[in-house]
């Protein structure tokens, strides 16, 4: 069954330093050729603070705890089979190396489709900045398929 | 990087397109690292298949990632005003994605001009993986930025 009362539940902010070999790494994973995500001086030459983190990297750094699937569980969703069907991104200051940001992450929906062989959960996350900035605020949607 | 003017741009122009090489194993095991996802779904082949798949396959975020790749190709990434896709079809091991976009609307709110593209994903068969949009703000008419 899926608790529907935690919609609407915000859980404990999650603070998480930006690291600068991470986001160098990141920009190798994903095959990055533009510098500003992976050279100091270049990324300071276009005005940026240091490194530059890519445009979906707030998930990445949603996920720097140790059960990144908590919340999921929480609502009743077997982590190992959900899948990630949405996600979207608003973005207001960015997000560079060397920052420190403050994730927030609210249950905003739990639903079934199909007489519950489809189980979704909603969640949103505002993300701040040292500066006490907004960041970036982002939604994702995974379900579990039964 | 080119700038883009809000007058030199058409309802229905397409952004270059994007193709990234073959997904390896091994960009699996970079982006579970690299991302902080670290479901083995993505990189365990015998957890994958006793999960009920045929194999580990592509993590959304990372085709997510190449995509935002095809906007910070096209405008600096603080351009982008907001970003959402779809995951449609899974991606998996060997696949080659292509990424592209195209205008569909612009808008000019009180001197805050701004694009709106359709994306879509494909794989190298042209089925379709991911879809989304965007909203870049990009810079005022050329013609009226003159003095």
């Amino acid at each position: 069954m899926l608790d529907k009362t935690l919609i609407g539940k915000s859980f404990p902010a999650l603070v998480v330093d930006v690291d600068r070999w991470q986001l160098k790494f990141f920009a190798k994973a994903v095959g990055e050729e533009n510098p500003i995500y992976f050279d100091e001086a270049a990324a300071v030459a276009q005005g940026y603070r240091s490194i530059l983190a890519p445009p979906t990297y707030g998930v990445t750094l949603g996920c720097a705890v140790p059960d990144p699937f908590a919340r999921a569980n929480a609502v009743g969703l077997d982590a190992t089979k959900i899948l990630h069907t949405a996600q979207s991104f608003e973005y207001f200051e960015p997000i560079c190396g060397g920052d420190q940001i403050t994730l927030v992450a609210t249950i905003t929906n739990v639903f079934e489709k199909r007489r519950g062989a489809f189980k979704f959960m909603v969640e949103e996350t505002v993300a701040t900045n040292q500066l006490g900035q907004l960041t970036t605020r982002f939604r994702q949607t995974v379900v579990e398929r039964t | 990087m080119k700038e883009i003017f809000f007058d030199q741009i058409a309802i229905g122009e397409q952004l270059p397109s994007l193709t990234k090489p073959p997904i390896t194993r091994t960009t699996l095991a970079y982006f579970c690292g690299a991302s902080n996802d670290h479901n083995p779904v993505h990189i365990d082949s015998d957890f994958a298949r006793a999960a009920g798949a045929a194999d580990v396959f592509v993590h959304g975020m990372l085709d997510m990632a190449y995509m935002g790749q095809l906007l910070t190709g096209w405008v600096p990434q603080t351009a982008i005003l907001s970003f959402g896709v779809k995951f449609g079809a899974i991606v998996y091991v060997g696949d080659s994605i292509t990424c592209r976009g195209e205008v569909v609307d612009k808008t000019d709110d009180d001197g805050v001009y701004t694009l709106k593209l359709k994306l879509r994903a494909v794989d190298q068969h042209g089925e379709s993986k991911l879809t989304g949009e965007a909203q870049l703000r990009v810079s005022a008419p050329k013609d009226a930025a003159q003095p």
